[in-house]
């Protein structure tokens, strides 16, 4: 057998309270895409952060080709030939492309000719760049190439990549698999986190799966169905979400005509949004981050308000109500981003169970605020979405990502409403607590709720929307049914590559 | 009323001078911002610069040591500013107003004994021929060596920034520290060495005022300054050139309010002593319509965790 480029024997690594990993011991060989896969704290973070010299392990070694390698600090993983793409890009938004790569290099030549060598490798790799445009201004796709060429330009003989595809298109997804397939047939190893099951099933030879900080399997990917694979990663029997065939009522809300600016600077204009959902329906809303996703929950939440008429609920014009207004009427959201949108971070659970449902659990009289009720309902939401903490008393931001999720779902789901936006309501969510939110949303709808769901995991929408629509540059694509829907035309619908063009590999 | 009284190569001449402790304040401070770091201490800075400047040139009898003295007490006053916000993490806008604060009361401890002193004269430089152009040698050629001093400071502040790796590497750690540190740059390191080049920038300007402009100590006497040097780094969006720019401009400002005032112009003093501060902001403000905005990391604290 030939020695593996880097052999992991049982490194272990604990933070205060918490074993991020316990004797994690794997091979990843020669020109191989090994898979790293695990739920949400399984250690997947903390393990890739020791091979590449960010943290440094309690016990247990690596050896890189048979030698012991043990990287002080990134910048001697690097030397080795270590790179890696970070899960939040790791980039300079007011810096440019060249100037970009240039951070992440030990010896960068002049400007110059860095540019040219950007020029160069760009091309061969299908992954056209201009080195001298501002990385602020670049969309996702791009900037993740930003990062991959800083690699490249390393010659690294072991790219690890953290979630790469979460915020890509299909189209732009490809483009990625193919540059990753003409560099293992290189012979360069590829270190692959994700977990996108069937993305691992068609790029990676050998998947090793973490559970609580513990290697608790591996498996060739092709030859294991992604069922499988969830359920070693969960550790139990995966339930996937039950859609009850169910009746849509009248229209419960009707967009039309809506067109606002962004609120700021940086955001995307809604132009002309129309769309209607039926009480009972799930409207799933696609499309790659940034083209009007938050803009259109603010206008449904009420943050952002317009013409009277854009907005209806139920035939009574409501586009120029605020939130409490609307959360009166029955019309709920729950945004993106938990920590400081969705939730007060260093405010308590039971404070925060109160700012949104103050209205419709009445938890307010005379400007009074009634603490015990407001009590009994976040922990109603605690005990009825499995929220995992010590009790409601406890700060938002102590709650890890998934619990925290659970909890501002429930949250809104418990006061029965009528209409029910949430955007990315599984976002950084772990399978198992994913697929309960998920049900929570099937079962609201099954109750006559109007739901509509705006999310970037296309796999999510297909599982519980019954028609999908797609965001791309703030308008919005006409809805169609879900059933029947192929990837290709969920693409097209998201606007293709995104300006990108197709690889030339 | 006699406007005749002012004398156009006098009055750009002074108006050099009278820019010159705000240019230099600015620029320090620039390069911190850079960095990521907001240090509100740039007024304390400039007088614990100014005394420790006078003391030593006026026990030593050399300007020039004096100089070197107050750079090192402007970065002296800073370390307390790494200490409270790189180390001990503590909040940058109370630490850097705690700055100035103490160092105003400190400068006035040490300066009780240099009242009413003078202190050794620099003299101006004199190169022979290119001096003595008219008109243009006397502006241009016929000042003290620190004034020329802040002029390389700026020019060498804009080619590191705009063409050097150290410049990208301070700009990133400015831009995103989370992203540097993850690149494995010393976020922290990087940034005490932006906050004590940014002291020895303020102290030099203080020391600029006690030595050269005014010649004595007074308590209190930057005046103000070490704020208007904060005002004009954000208005010049972060730019070398345009804090030169309008450092002259707020200097030329004052030099021409207190001649008009002099030439007993009818215009009530308090509206000329509040033009420059109008007309820098004005100027400024239209300057920064562009795209250019504030490093990203400004006043954010770093707290590397993993």
């Amino acid at each position: 057998m030939t020695t593996p480029l880097l052999s992991l024997q049982g490194l272990t690594k604990a933070y205060p309270g918490v074993v991020a990993n316990d004797q994690v011991s794997f091979d990843i060989g020669e020109g191989e895409v090994h898979a790293l896969l695990g739920e949400n704290g399984a250690g997947k973070s903390t393990l890739v952060k020791m091979i590449y010299g960010l943290v440094k392990p309690d016990s247990g070694t690596m050896l890189l080709r048979g030698q012991p390698f043990a990287p002080p600090e990134p910048r001697a993983a690097r030397a080795d030939g270590i790179a890696m793409v970070f899960q939040h890009f790791s980039l300079f938004d007011a810096l440019n492309v060249a100037e970009n790569i240039a951070l992440g290099m030990e010896n960068p030549p002049p400007m110059g000719d860095l540019a040219s060598r950007i020029r160069e490798v760009s091309e061969t790799y299908g992954l056209p760049l201009d080195p001298f445009r501002t990385v602020g201004d670049l969309s996702a796709g791009e900037r993740q190439r930003v990062e991959i060429i800083r690699c490249l330009l390393q010659d690294p003989k072991l790219l690890i990549m953290d979630e790469p595809t979460s915020v890509l298109t299909p189209q732009e997804v490809e483009i990625l698999f193919e540059t990753l397939n003409k560099l293992r047939s290189e012979g360069t190893s590829i270190l692959y986190i994700s977990h996108k099951l069937e993305e691992i099933r068609t790029l990676c030879d050998h998947a090793t799966i973490l559970r609580l900080g513990k290697n608790v399997g591996e498996c060739v990917p092709a030859e294991t169905s992604a069922r499988d694979m969830a359920e070693m990663m969960v550790g139990s029997t995966l339930q996937t979400p039950e859609r009850g065939g169910r009746e849509f009522g009248d229209v419960a809300l009707d967009v039309s005509g809506l067109s606002v600016p962004s609120p700021s600077e940086f955001g995307t204009a809604l132009r002309n949004v129309h769309m209607t959902v039926r009480k009972g329906e799930v409207l799933g809303i696609g499309g790659v981050a940034g083209n009007g996703q938050d803009e259109l929950l603010g206008v449904l939440s009420g943050e952002i308000q317009t013409t009277a008429d854009a907005i209806k609920f139920n035939g009574q014009p409501i586009g120029k109500l605020g939130p409490t207004a609307r959360r009166k009427l029955g019309v709920l959201t729950a945004p993106e981003e938990r920590l400081g949108h969705a939730a007060a971070p260093d405010m308590s659970l039971t404070e925060n169970a109160l700012l949104t449902g103050s209205v419709r659990e009445g938890l307010e009289s005379n400007g009074f605020l009634k603490w015990a009720d407001t009590k009994n309902f976040a922990e109603k939401i605690i005990e009825a979405f499995d929220v995992r903490t010590p009790g409601p008393e406890n700060a938002a931001r102590s709650l890890s990502g998934g619990n925290l999720q659970k909890f501002v779902i429930g949250r809104e789901v418990l006061q029965n409403p009528d209409v029910l936006v949430v955007n990315q309501p599984t976002w950084g969510v772990d399978a198992a607590a994913a697929a309960s939110i998920r049900q929570a949303i099937l079962d609201l709808a099954a109750k006559g709720t109007a739901v509509i769901c705006i999310s970037q995991d296309l796999d999510e929408l297909m599982e519980i929307s019954d028609s999908f629509a797609a965001l791309n540059e703030g308008r919005l694509s006409a809805p169609r049914p879900t059933t029947g829907l192929t990837v290709d035309e969920i693409g097209l619908m998201m606007g293709g590559a995104h300006g990108m063009e197709v690889a030339h590999v | 009323m006699d406007l005749g009284e002012i004398n156009p190569v006098l009055l750009v001449a002074s108006l050099m001078v009278a820019a010159t402790p705000l240019l230099l304040a600015a620029i320090g401070e620039l390069v911190v911002e850079k960095a990521g770091v907001l240090n509100l201490g740039v007024e304390g800075m400039m007088i614990v610069g100014a005394i420790s400047g006078f003391a030593i040139s006026v026990e030593t009898g050399s300007p020039w040591l004096g100089f070197i003295a107050a750079a090192i007490g402007g970065a002296v006053l800073s370390l307390l500013f790494v200490l409270l916000t790189q180390v001990a993490l503590a909040n940058q806008v109370a630490s850097g107003l705690a700055l100035t604060l103490f160092g105003l009361g400190f400068s006035a401890l040490l300066g009780q004994s240099y009242v009413g002193i003078k202190p050794p004269s620099m003299g101006d430089i004199h190169i022979p021929l290119i001096s003595d152009i008219p008109v243009i040698g006397p502006i241009l050629f016929q000042h003290d060596p620190i004034l020329y001093v802040g002029i390389a400071l700026t020019a060498a502040v804009w080619a590191t920034l705009k063409y050097t790796r150290v410049g990208l590497i301070l700009r990133a750690v400015g831009e995103n520290h989370d992203a540097a540190h993850a690149l494995g740059y010393k976020v922290i390191k990087i940034r005490i060495m932006a906050i004590l080049f940014g002291g020895a920038c303020a102290g030099l300007g203080g020391a600029y005022i006690s030595l050269i402009r005014v010649p004595q100590w007074t308590e209190g006497m930057t005046a103000g300054v070490g704020w208007i040097a904060l005002a004009l780094v954000v208005f010049a969006s972060w730019k070398p050139w345009r804090a030169l720019l309008g450092a002259y401009l707020f200097g030329g400002i004052t030099v021409l309010q207190l001649n008009l005032q002099a030439a007993g112009v009818a215009i009530p003093v308090e509206y000329l002593a509040m033009s420059p501060y109008i007309i820098t902001i004005l100027v400024l403000v239209i300057l920064s319509a562009d795209k250019s905005s504030a490093p990203a990391s400004l006043g954010r604290t770093f707290h590397a965790s993993h």
